[in-house]
């Protein structure tokens, strides 16, 4: 099976987001000045073949530990996880996309 | 007088600063090795540079890439074993997402890429870079960096500072701390840090391109011939 993942990995609270901090001050220029705790993340995707959802997503959270998020100062989060058609699943009239 | 200590630096895909890193070694009167990313040998030498640049184009966080090469593995090894390691700005990236030294590195709080000359204060003399100088000493030397905002949570930071793990902070020319004298923004003005062991040291300056009078200050130069002569004690 394929499994297909949204992960997030963001700073984690408390800590000094300067992104965060420059886009905020550009949106009073846009007229907006209601908006605040503007924090800027990473968003990655990525598809896992595996046996169970389980499996896949014990994998991804160790991927998200080890290599897509530092937990010295960011957090991650699996935002979506979905099985979708695998590489046998492209046989014709499916999977055109 | 004995044998020249040998002193190996690692070439990263995209490492900048490996030339410069061994030519201040032969300067200071050591022999420079080169050691590759791909390879697992650090061919015998007495301690190991991971010098700056840019390891895989820092994608996804300065350091995260390269603390998987294959290298590291031997790298890591001789750590453990109490090896001499210093990680020079990208090497120091390395060195803390190898988890090999407390903390991380951010994104200067400015959000500019900072190169400039900028003075730094000895605090700890518990490792091979340091072990000759004299603690409060304070040395001139070069930044070039975007991403050298020294970081860790609360509890982390409270343990750096209360081991006495912080090795090096910015400061001014007497050696006085304030934001002024900060170029990233970096928790407790910390520039560098050590391991519990003191075996491994890792800073955002660049020693090795301050060790050549023609080109500038040298204070570089105290802290690799301390390297130097401690990797040759080790052994």
């Amino acid at each position: 099976m394929r499994y297909r993942f949204e992960v997030v990995v963001s700073l984690r609270p408390g800590l000094l987001d300067p992104q965060g901090k420059a886009i905020e001050s550009a949106l009073p220029a846009m007229g907006w000045t209601n908006v605040s705790e503007v924090r800027v993340g990473k968003h990655i995707t990525l598809s896992v073949e595996a046996d169970s959802l389980e499996e896949a997503r014990a994998q991804v959270e160790e991927i998200a530990r080890r290599l897509l998020s530092n937990p010295v100062i960011e957090d991650h989060r699996i935002l979506r996880a979905e099985e979708v058609p695998g590489p046998d699943a492209a046989e014709p009239g499916r999977g055109a996309a | 007088m004995g044998r020249r200590p040998r002193v190996g630096v690692v070439t990263f895909p995209g490492s900048l600063d490996d030339r410069d890193a061994l030519r201040a070694v032969r300067l200071l009167g050591g022999e420079g090795v080169p050691l590759w990313h791909a390879e697992r040998d650090l061919r015998g030498v007495d301690a190991v540079i991971l010098p700056g640049g840019f390891s895989y184009g820092d994608y996804l966080r300065t350091g995260a890439i390269a603390r998987f090469a294959p290298v590291m593995e031997e790298v890591r090894r001789f750590a453990e074993a109490g090896g001499p390691v210093l990680g020079i700005c990208n090497g120091f990236q390395i060195l803390c997402e190898a988890g090999l030294l407390p903390g991380a590195l951010a994104r200067n709080a400015s959000l500019r890429f900072v190169c400039r000359w900028v003075h730094v204060r000895v605090e700890s003399t518990a490792t091979p870079l340091t072990a000759e100088l004299l603690p409060g000493e304070v040395l001139e030397v070069p930044v070039k960096h975007g991403e050298g905002r020294f970081l860790a949570g609360p509890e982390d930071l409270a343990r750096i500072e209360g081991e006495g793990l912080v090795v090096f902070r910015y400061c001014g020319p007497g050696g006085e701390l304030g934001e002024a004298w900060n170029p990233n923004g970096s928790a407790g003005h910390i520039a560098g840090v050590r391991n519990e062991a003191g075996n491994v040291v890792g800073l955002m300056p660049h020693p090795e391109h301050a060790v050549d009078p023609d080109l500038g200050p040298t204070g570089g130069q105290p802290l690799l011939a301390s390297l130097l002569a401690r990797a040759l004690a080790r052994v």
